[in-house]
């Protein structure tokens, strides 16, 4: 029970506190690539510092959803940090959902995102709305279609079961069907977390940009609830990916030193995959949003691929 | 006068709820008057499944009713054909013979085809759905006679034991002819075109209990018909229902996303919410057809799971439209906006309705949508690929529904509350009266109880699915509320879920204190890009934010773009005014009932030819009939 304590605060802090890390690692990776200095990785600390620090202004046409929202999304990204295998491979909050909830946590914070951004009324809120939620909409099938092969394969759909499997018999992550699942996976992180090609983190042109254009309105502490909110979305997916496809390393044990090995392998693995994702994003340019129905078409067939592989190889 | 039925109603409701849960446990009773109906006698029996839709009727009923108290206030017409809808639905589950089934199936058709024509402007859609009920109708009349025909009993209880004697093809054909019927009052596609069209029209209470409740007795109808009166079946029943579900479910939902009447649009999410129900309820009949009873019974305990929380969400929304269509006397989206300050208490329980029904935690639709989930992902245990395969789409079906969905709701719950009001109607808009608003956190309150009960629940309709599938599901309820799928497959625990996210809901206010972050707050407009004004006319409409699902399923939707620009005569610079719009057209009108429609145009053209209407014509067409009789016999 303690050990499921440490466990679970453990893993709170680590995603808590490093998710501001890993995402600025990944621009100062990124600026390295394409030649330029770019600022250090604890850059994205002292943004969320300064946010804090300024008064918020909020638009008199929002109500109390506008006001509510940053909070609620703070709050799904903190209880799926409990229930995504990140430094363990069975977390707290294991036994009381699995990956339909994680994905389903994620989308209750997309809701209020998007209701957030229609609240203001401006045009750009409610662009970034639509295509927010027609994004995640397109991505759902695929999702779900990798976690059932995964989970055809594992004889579970517990991620710590999953993990726990794959642990056990590393020669499964290497099976075809499990490395399509990996990058129809891959491609649905990149447009759950809005980066390249499917959304520019960088950008601030309004008629281009999703994420961006419906947090538009947010200012002071609550933009920086909302930052944090989508650095810790990009920490779990990452997290999801290290350990559901290099299963190795997770420890299923829950004593200090089992824990701290676990921090140290996943800091590794999360080097490599952020490593991937600033090559990613400085070799590929941004589609066009009516492109990326074909992107997450492609995700799909990818999965559907995996799940008929495990069909026909059994 | 109106007060007093709708309080007598409130009453019956609790009684038959009562009567209805006391079945749901088990007990079982019978009540025969023979000499009432023709033909059998009129008798009713009350089973755990009879029981669980009695107790969906009533416990959305008495809300409803409470609702309708300040809704319909001094309503002269309508009040009689709503205690016989209320009571004919209550009848339709306990019903122990054909005759009295069908009697109460037509009482109920025919009362709520009287709500729907009540108010002024609504005779197409009346017209429609007394079509679309007494083709239906006639669908189900049909099968039962022939079944009861060759099983040589009316009564219910007889037909189990008989049918496994019959051949397979009377079978198919008494199953087809049922299902028929049974998936066009369950709004299945593609029979579903009365629904968007009659629900509606009706009162907004009454659209409340023909989509949260109606349509369910189709699909209890279709349990009794595959589960029970005609197993063993072959698995291609099955399959059938469960593509339809699927179909049913992703055509809901797309047009869902592009409606822009409030209530249309909470109409084709009750097509959407009826193919989530099928899905399971053919999920667990492919698995009973190929031998798996448990996980059938898995499968089932999902769709009536979602049964009853699609009653409490959808009656909420309805009640939640109709406090719009009160205060704003419109039901146009693009007509509303800003209602979230006007009528908070409405704006909060339409919210909630919409994250229950976009299957988002903590309430109760994600509760079932993932039971559906665990039920169709048990499909590894069933070593046929064709059926892998189909369990497959299921999967990604119901995934894209799902998606869809909460992004039907956010836009849904966006455009009609949040921003600024965009007529003189919604700026004018008020709070919903007392008895209204009882009506809706009722409802609200019953979401709520749905999800955190899940481990009530589950065991409860555990034993009402136990007879259909032949085994009990793979559930356990463990510690912390926890149910576990299947020996360790999968498990949820909704009461964690929601504590865990009410305390992180208070982390981050904990953690910026101790941050210290600023805490104050200043009251600004609307960032534009320095332009002067911000006016309801820039916000996004429903148009604009359906938009980008419009080109993706363009396919589907085939919208037409018109854009007309009237340019000042003395140059084409100076824009007088530009209209836009942008129609779908719906496949099922074009390529379905347009065709069917014309047909039975073309054939009742040609039959009117022998209708000259002269009495000894028509003498003579009687002596004619009874001649080839005469001659025939």
């Amino acid at each position: 029970m303690t050990g499921a304590l440490g466990a679970g605060i453990l893993q709170l802090a680590v995603v808590a506190a490093g998710a501001p890390l890993l995402r600025g690692l990944t621009r100062t990776l990124k600026a390295r690539l394409v030649g330029r200095r770019g600022p250090g990785p604890l850059q994205p600390y002292r943004d969320l510092g300064k946010l804090l620090g300024k008064e918020a202004v909020v638009s008199s046409t929002t109500s109390w959803i506008f006001r509510v929202t940053p909070y609620v999304l703070a709050a799904t990204m903190l209880v799926a940090a409990l229930v995504v295998p990140v430094v363990v491979a069975r977390p707290p909050l294991g036994f009381a959902g699995n990956a339909i909830l994680l994905m389903a946590l994620f989308v209750l914070g997309t809701f209020f995102l998007a209701l957030a951004g229609l609240d203001a009324g401006s045009a750009f809120g409610g662009m970034g709305s639509s295509r927010e939620v027609a994004v995640a909409a397109l991505a759902e099938p695929t999702v779900i279609l990798a976690i059932f092969a995964l989970a055809m394969r594992a004889g579970t759909i517990d991620l710590g079961g999953v993990v726990e499997r794959l642990g056990d018999e590393p020669a499964l992550a290497l099976s075809p069907g499990h490395l399509m699942a990996f990058a129809a996976f891959f491609i649905v992180m990149l447009a759950e977390t809005g980066r390249l090609p499917v959304d520019n983190p960088a950008t601030h042109l309004e008629l281009t940009m999703i994420h961006e254009a419906m947090v538009l309105e947010y200012s002071g502490r609550y933009l920086a609830l909302v930052e944090w909110a989508s650095a810790m979305k990009l920490f779990l997916f990452l997290s999801l990916l290290a350990n559901l496809f290099l299963p190795w390393g997770v420890p299923s044990a829950t004593t200090p030193a089992a824990l701290g090995l676990g921090a140290v392998v996943l800091a590794g693995k999360l080097l490599v995959l952020a490593a991937a994702l600033a090559l990613i994003e400085t070799t590929v340019a941004k589609l066009r949003l009516f492109r990326v129905p074909e992107l997450l078409a492609g995700s799909f067939v990818l999965a559907l691929l995996s799940v008929t592989t495990v069909f026909l190889l059994r | 006068m109106s007060t007093l039925v709708y309080g007598f109603a409130v009453l019956g409701s609790l009684v038959a709820a009562a009567v209805g849960i006391h079945g749901l446990a088990g007990g079982t009773w019978t009540l025969v008057a023979p000499g009432l109906l023709p033909l059998g006698g009129f008798a009713i029996a009350m089973d755990r499944l009879g029981g669980f839709f009695l107790t969906l009727v009533a416990a959305a009923a008495a809300p409803v009713s409470l609702y309708a108290i300040d809704y319909d206030r001094g309503a002269r017409r309508g009040l009689l054909a709503y205690l016989a809808f209320l009571g004919a639905m209550a009848l339709v589950p306990l019903a122990a013979n054909a005759m009295t089934f069908l009697v109460a199936w037509e009482l109920m058709s025919l009362a709520s085809w009287l709500l729907v024509g009540r108010e002024p402007g609504t005779s197409r859609p009346a017209w429609a759905y007394a079509v679309m009920t007494h083709a239906g109708f006639a669908c189900v009349l049909a099968g039962m006679l022939l079944l009861g025909a060759r099983a040589g009993s009316l009564a219910f209880a007889d037909w189990r034991a008989v049918a496994p004697a019959l051949d397979g093809t009377t079978r198919s054909v008494v199953f087809v002819l049922l299902a028929l019927g049974f998936a066009s009052k369950a709004g299945a596609i593609p029979l579903h075109v009365w629904l968007p069209l009659a629900h509606p029209a009706a009162p907004s209470h009454v659209s409340a209990l023909m989509s949260g409740v109606m349509v369910k007795l189709g699909v209890y109808g279709l349990l009794r018909a595959g589960l029970e009166w005609l197993v063993p079946g072959p698995v291609w029943w099955a399959a059938a229902v469960l593509l339809a579900g699927v179909a049913s479910a992703l055509v809901g939902v797309l047009y869902t996303l592009v409606e822009r009447d409030l209530k249309r649009l909470l109409a084709f999410s009750t097509i959407e919410n009826v193919g989530i129900v099928l899905i399971g309820v053919g999920a667990g009949m492919v698995f009973r057809a190929e031998g798996l009873g448990a996980l059938a019974a898995l499968a089932l305990v999902a769709a009536l799971y979602h049964a009853a929380n699609h009653a409490a969400f959808k009656a909420l929304l309805f009640l939640g439209a109709g406090s719009v269509l009160h205060a704003t006397g419109t039901r146009s989206l693009d007509a509303c906006g800003g209602l979230v300050k006007r009528m908070p208490w409405t704006a909060a329980a339409f919210l909630l309705g919409s994250v229950a029904i976009a299957g988002l935690p903590p309430l109760n639709g994600f509760v079932s949508e993932w039971l559906t989930f665990q039920a169709l992902l048990q499909n590894l245990r069933l070593p046929r690929p064709e059926l892998n395969l189909l369990f497959a789409v299921a999967l990604a079906g119901l995934a894209l529904t799902v998606g869809l969905a909460a992004a039907a709701f956010v836009r849904a719950f966006g455009i009609t509350f949040l921003a600024l009001p965009r007529s003189e109607a919604a700026a004018g808009a008020h709070e919903a009266p007392p008895l209204m608003r009882a009506g809706m956190v009722a409802t609200a309150l019953g979401c709520v109880a749905l999800a955190l009960g899940v481990t009530w629940i589950v065991s409860g309709l555990a034993a009402v699915v136990e007879p259909l599938a032949g085994a009990a599901p793979p559930l356990a309820v463990q510690a912390w509320g926890t149910v576990d799928v299947g020996q360790g497959f999968a498990a949820l625990s909704m009461p964690v879920v929601g504590v865990a996210l009410a305390l992180a809901l208070a982390a981050p206010l904990v953690a910026l204190r101790l941050a210290g972050a600023r805490r104050d707050r200043r009251t600004y407009e609307t960032w534009g890009c320095g332009r002067m004004l911000q006016t309801a006319r820039m916000e996004y409409t429903a148009a604009s934010f359906a938009s980008p699902f419009k080109r993706v399923f363009d396919f589907f939707y085939r919208p037409d773009r018109r854009v007309d620009v009237r340019a000042h005569a003395e140059s084409r610079f100076f824009v007088e005014a530009t209209t836009y719009a942008s129609p779908t057209r719906s496949i099922f009108d074009d390529w379905l009932y347009g065709p069917v429609g014309r047909a039975i145009g073309q054939a009742t053209t040609v039959a009117r030819t022998i209708q000259s209407g002269h009495p000894n014509l028509y003498l003579a067409y009687i002596l004619a009939a009874l001649v080839a009789m005469l001659v025939l016999g």
